[in-house]
């Protein structure tokens, strides 16, 4: 059973991402009780998912380190991972949170060796690479998981390979009769920061995302570009794993459109810039776009992409994809610079999609404004309920760590003054 | 002011909005190109939607209002439904080119509005379509040999389409009406004068 000592002075993040962990940090690095809740198996949530960070070009799992190293310094903070929080009742100073544990089927002995993932022989689309490339069905789910442990597939359990990974395991850490709890506890107040989703590219009916198999997402060419990733950094095609010599960046896939995402999300024109990096000198990469909103200082980094002399800039949103040959996506559509109809063949389609909230907004466990993007509005009414980062917004990696620290203070603010009338 | 900024600084943008059905959705447009890409004639169009918008915007009011290009929609909605600022462009289209024949600057022999003109002088005899004759003034617009001609070249479908009681034979003889044309042509000229009178000069 799963322990977690809490009152009304704790602080209940929801969601790991890095948001939660920033907010949670924060947090108990002021003294507060914190508990974050996380429904992956790790924290980090999609940063841990990027190549590299814009506009420094950096990687994302340095900063990463950093706040892992703050988690496990620190005492006031519990994480629990493979949860979700179902419901939350009360109001700012006396919430009761309920929350449903899925069973690892891993117990705290393990050390990560990878003994029982060596054992197992069932594989399963794995997806922190978003379904490309295969992992085992025991397995870490990435290379900086933390906690460090290995999970077991709900889907093997029952079967050969699940024993064979009990078998194998040297310290006793497997447990295949673990199961599912529920658990209450108390909070004062909740920082909400369950983060955003790729917007669903299915939906762009003229993209043909469903049916070509060279239309791929920007957070898939992210795992492509990324030498852990499932070609081993290789930017290669889906269709026939030949090497891509010509890209082409499709912007505003589902964002800014009365028929998808309402908004726009802010970072996919920053992304697919610094994508342009990615590929080799000698690789073609054509950007189409409606505007570039790379705003105050991205400006220098937009300034040197273009600079780039394999990049070229179309302005133009493209109306409708179609296969040419050898199964290389064709682009058409009307440029906006002399009103040109263009056929143009490519290897390699990029969407950069847009960014969704990851709760839907007739599904919230909790009472809470949200707007008509889907996004938590900052409104009274919510009490002692602060969205943090994406769930606020459409927000950047720099953008979702400022308002993370500042919903921290918030909820600090409500567990000061419930101190205050307690003590 | 000198001639050259009196140029630029015309009205054609506020004329729009306010003569042209759908005319204020003009400046929401923001020149993606998806309308002008998703459109299956748009190859055929001198001006697609996307460039008919920056033209209205520019002032090129002559080059506007004489172009054939709104002429060539043919209303299948592609561009609404696609517009991802929900512009009504199909709209906006049949807008433009009724505003221009308003003000007799269209193109002059332009079949889409030579037939909208045989329709609706069909229309406005008995209050309801007259198949039968609608068809004949088609055929024979161009003169009365090119009239034979043309019907020649469709009589098979003429006949399908009466034996599938789509078209009646005795229609020449006058065919079927409203109950009272005289209070439907009321009516329209209640509606016409209401229209003129919405109408703002910028000239």
């Amino acid at each position: 059973m799963t322990e977690v000592i809490a009152t009304n002075e704790t602080i209940l993040v929801v969601g790991g991402g890095i948001s939660g962990m920033t907010a949670a940090l924060e947090a108990a690095e002021t003294g507060k009780k914190v508990v974050l809740v996380e429904k992956r198996p790790y924290v980090g949530g999609r940063v841990t998912q990027l190549y590299k960070y814009f506009p420094k070009l950096c990687h994302p799992t340095c900063g990463l380190e950093i706040n892992q190293r703050r988690a496990k310094m620190n005492p006031n903070l519990t994480i629990i991972t493979m949860a979700e929080v179902t419901d939350i009742k009360g109001e700012a100073g006396n919430y009761t949170a309920t929350v449903k544990i899925a069973p690892r089927y891993i117990n705290d002995n393990c050390t990560g060796c990878g003994d029982c993932g060596k054992a197992v022989e069932a594989e399963f689309d794995d997806e922190y690479n978003y379904g490309m490339g295969k992992r085992k069905g025991a397995y870490l789910p990435h290379r900086m998981a933390m906690p460090q442990q290995y999970v077991i597939d709900p889907a093997i359990i029952g079967t050969d390979d699940a024993q064979k990974a009990k078998d194998v395991c040297k310290v006793n850490a497997v447990d295949l009769d673990m199961q599912e709890e529920t658990i209450e506890f108390n909070a004062g107040a909740v920082v909400w920061a369950t983060g955003w989703q790729p917007y669903d590219a299915n939906k762009i009916q003229p993209y043909g995302y469903d049916r070509f198999e060279n239309v791929i997402t920007s957070v898939e060419f992210e795992r492509l570009a990324d030498p852990t990733g499932p070609t081993g950094g290789k930017i290669l095609r889906p269709s026939d794993g030949k090497e891509v010599k010509n890209v082409a960046f499709i912007q505003c896939a589902g964002s800014r459109d009365k028929n998808h995402l309402l908004h726009c999300s802010r970072i996919c024109c920053m992304a697919s810039l610094k994508q342009c990096t990615y590929p080799a000198d000698d690789v073609d990469i054509s950007v189409y776009y409606i505007d570039i909103r790379a705003i105050d200082r991205f400006e220098d980094f937009y300034q040197k992409v273009k600079a780039q002399e394999n990049v070229s800039f179309i302005k133009s949103k493209v109306a409708s994809i179609v296969k040419g040959e050898d199964d290389s996506p064709v682009l058409h559509g009307v440029d906006t610079e002399g009103y040109n109809r263009y056929a143009n063949q490519h290897d390699l389609v990029v969407l950069a999609v847009g960014m969704e909230p990851s709760v839907d907004k007739e599904s919230f466990p909790v009472d809470i404004v949200i707007n008509e993007e889907g996004f938590i509005e900052p409104a009274s009414e919510n009490g002692g309920i602060f969205a943090a980062g994406c769930s606020s917004d459409a927000l950047d990696v720099n953008r979702a760590v400022q308002h993370a620290t500042g919903a921290a203070l918030r909820a600090v603010q409500v567990i000061n003054r419930v101190a205050g009338t307690e003590g | 002011m000198s001639t050259n900024s009196q140029k630029y600084r015309n009205s054609f943008l506020k004329e729009v909005e306010a003569n042209v059905e759908e005319g204020e959705w003009v400046k929401m447009c923001m020149q993606c190109g998806v309308c002008a890409g998703s459109c299956p004639l748009g190859k055929h169009w001198d001006h697609p939607p996307q460039e008919i918008f920056m033209m209205i915007r520019a002032g090129k009011r002559d080059e506007v209002l004489t172009s054939d290009s709104m002429w060539m929609c043919t209303s299948c909605y592609n561009c609404i439904a696609r517009c991802p600022r929900g512009l009504p462009i199909t709209h906006i289209m049949h807008g433009l080119a009724v505003y221009s024949k308003r003000l007799g600057l269209m193109p002059d022999n332009q079949p889409t509005a030579e037939f909208g003109q045989i329709f609706w002088d069909n229309l406005m005899k008995k209050g309801r379509v007259n198949e039968l004759k609608m068809g004949l003034s088609m055929y024979f617009k161009d003169g009365f040999s090119q009239g034979i001609k043309n019907a020649m070249a469709n009589q098979k479908l003429g006949q399908n389409m009466m034996k599938a009681k789509r078209m009646n034979a005795m229609e020449i003889m006058g065919g079927h009406g409203v109950k009272s044309p005289g209070d439907l042509a009321k009516i329209i000229k209640k509606a016409q004068e209401i229209e003129d009178g919405n109408i703002q000069d910028f000239s």
